[in-house]
């Protein structure tokens, strides 16, 4: 059976194949080291060029440990570089990871490049505009100054999330089902959904905040429409696309309505109901960090519009890169339960 | 001669196409169809397209109601589907996210006995000789295997009928002749009465006890003739071949007497 990698690396016509192909040993290693050489140039560049523009230095007691902004910065590089090296390693004993291996190896060089040149610019020297523009450095320094207020916010963030659209996603695929199979309930529903859908979930914040006892409950009900609606429409269109040939079999086989609806109509679906969720998700994620900073107590949109007023804006970069990694791990999460359902469809679509 | 299974008495079908009476326009799928069915018997069911013997097998199967007339099944009128008549359709019935003997057991699970029968389907994978396929999905194997699948997920409900609706319509030459043994094998092993609507004159006669011949506009049965051959029926024999002839004589599509013809 084919694996299916569309998730992880976009095949394009045009740029060479390495898959399938051989990689020997000493292109391996190779690629490794040019890997390895982006991050040892930033973190050399940090180390050896002296600092041009003034700057506080605050010293950070971490356990037994004593860490400046740019010693940790440099604890952070080494650590992508051993992750990267790791990769090599895995690589050297696994044929199959060695062509995309060496493939990442010049955008991984150039994310150390950029990196360094960024530190040089950013911080060195100060030639961006602070305090708008810090640099690497003084970003990840707010793990070290406020890392448990950034924690507790995002775990904030993740319960709210995982309130609304956990429970966003339920009652869309409820109502999709619903609206999808009984031509009543699409009568009388789905104009209610397709005009409420239009309307951006936010817009309800000054209504949900009055209703609502608390905010974050305001906030989950904004999360719960938001997600709602792309997850019941895609939802009811998979229901209603359900090949008559399948009901029938099943109806011939014995199935009752339910038979029909849950082991038919809903597995058939699936796609499309997965289709929805990641819409959902994506949507959520803009909702969610609008709800935090129009009337939450908590969060990582709370934490930037805070931080923002403080002219923190190393924090507002610093909530940035937590959100990217967030969101992304989310979406990972989601497209592994997603190939996992539609497994069957693996090799199917060449 | 054995019992009467399966009896269709008096059958109008009437298909109206709008809602408005004044520019409606009706076919009439079949009208004043009769015809009993005997236990065990292996019937196929031929015609040109739209001579409504899909019709006939839908309304046997439950999926269609008669506008006049009645099906009986032992003496009893068919108002729905039922496993006891066991449909299997011309293709993209399987259900594609379950593997093959998932699909298989769908019968079971659909009638709630998955527990105590599922025991069967080993033996029906068996049956039908796709062992070593058991974890395939659909699209994984050729037509001619999910046809095959699509048989034994209508046999495990051990149906008192089995109706094919064109089943190897799709299949090649080779793959057909194959799937028609495995089907001969299936019936005399089952004694299962079994419904085949086909255009294939020449699968019509290597199967079934009797042959329906249906015209259409309106659909009615214009003859019923019996294939009185011993099995394994020779596709190339003498008799066959006078049979499929007289058979295409009635669509004239040959010639009762050929033209004689000449070499050069």
């Amino acid at each position: 059976m084919q694996k299916n990698h569309s998730n992880n690396s976009a095949h394009h016509p045009g740029t060479g194949n390495l898959t399938g192909q051989q990689v020997s040993g000493r292109r391996l290693l190779g690629a490794a080291v040019f890997t390895v050489s982006g991050f040892g140039i930033a973190i050399l560049s940090n180390w050896l060029l002296p600092q041009v523009a003034e700057t506080t230095n605050a010293v950070y007691e971490v356990g037994a440990v004593t860490l400046t902004r740019n010693s940790f910065y440099r604890l952070v590089l080494l650590g992508i570089m051993l992750i990267y090296a790791l990769g090599g390693v895995t690589a050297w004993f696994n044929d199959s990871r060695r062509p995309r291996y060496v493939k990442q190896a010049a955008f991984r060089f150039a994310m150390g490049i950029v990196l360094a040149v960024y530190d040089l610019v950013a911080t060195k020297l100060a030639l961006t505009p602070q305090p708008f523009f810090p640099g690497p450095a003084e970003i990840l320094e707010s793990f070290l100054s406020d890392g448990s207020n950034i924690f507790k916010n995002m775990l904030y963030s993740l319960r709210l999330f995982g309130a609304g659209f956990l429970l966003g996603t339920l009652l869309g695929v409820s109502t999709g089902i619903l609206i999808g199979w009984f031509p009543r309930a699409y009568y009388w529903i789905y104009p209610v959904l397709k005009i409420t859908g239009v309307i951006p979930a936010v817009a309800w914040m000054p209504f949900a905040l009055t209703v609502f006892p608390t905010a974050f409950s305001a906030a989950v009900f904004l999360i719960i429409i938001c997600s709602w609606f792309a997850v019941a429409s895609q939802t009811s269109f998979g229901i209603q696309n359900t090949p008559k040939t399948q009901l029938e079999a099943a109806r011939t086989l014995g199935g009752n309505t339910f038979y029909l609806v849950f082991h038919v109509a809903v597995p058939q679906a699936m796609p499309q109901v997965f289709t929805g969720i990641t819409t959902a998700c994506a949507s959520s994620f803009t909702c969610l960090v609008i709800a935090e900073m129009m009337g939450q107590p908590g969060g990582l949109g709370y934490y930037i519009n805070i931080a923002k007023v403080w002219a923190a804006y190393h924090k507002v970069f610093a909530a940035i890169l937590v959100m990217a990694i967030l969101f992304s791990l989310i979406l990972a999460i989601l497209g592994a339960v997603r190939s996992y359902v539609l497994r069957w469809q693996r090799g199917q679509f060449k | 001669m054995s019992d009467v299974i399966l009896e269709l008495k008096g059958i109008d079908r009437i298909y109206t196409d709008g809602d408005d009476p004044a520019t409606a326009t009706t076919v009439e799928a079949l009208r004043n169809i009769n015809l009993q069915i005997f236990e065990g018997e292996f019937v196929s069911i031929i015609g040109t397209s739209g001579c409504g013997k899909t019709t006939m097998l839908r309304l046997i199967g439950g999926l269609d109601q008669p506008q006049a007339g009645q099906v009986l099944l032992r003496g009893n009128p068919i108002t729905g589907p039922d496993p006891e008549r066991a449909y299997v359709f011309q293709q993209g019935s399987l259900f594609p996210w379950l593997t093959v003997e998932q699909n298989i057991a769908a019968g079971l699970k659909a009638r709630h006995v998955y527990r105590q029968e599922k025991d069967k389907i080993a033996q029906y994978i068996q049956l039908i000789g796709l062992g070593g396929f058991e974890k395939a999905y659909p699209h994984q194997i050729s037509g001619g295997m999910n046809q095959r699948v699509a048989i034994a997920r209508a046999l495990i409900n051990n149906p008192a009928v089995l109706l094919m609706d064109e089943p190897m319509g799709a299949l090649d030459t080779f793959t057909r002749a194959d799937l028609q043994d495995k089907l001969l094998e299936i019936w005399e092993q089952n004694k299962t009465t079994m419904i085949l609507v086909t255009h294939d004159v020449d699968e019509a006669i290597y199967l079934s006890d009797r042959i329906v011949i249906m015209t259409p506009r309106p659909g009615k049965i214009s003859e019923v003739l019996p294939v009185r051959l011993p099995h394994p029926r020779d596709r190339g024999g003498v008799e066959f071949m006078n049979l499929r002839r007289e058979i295409l004589d009635r669509f004239h599509l040959a010639s009762a007497n050929p033209q004689p013809e000449y070499f050069i």
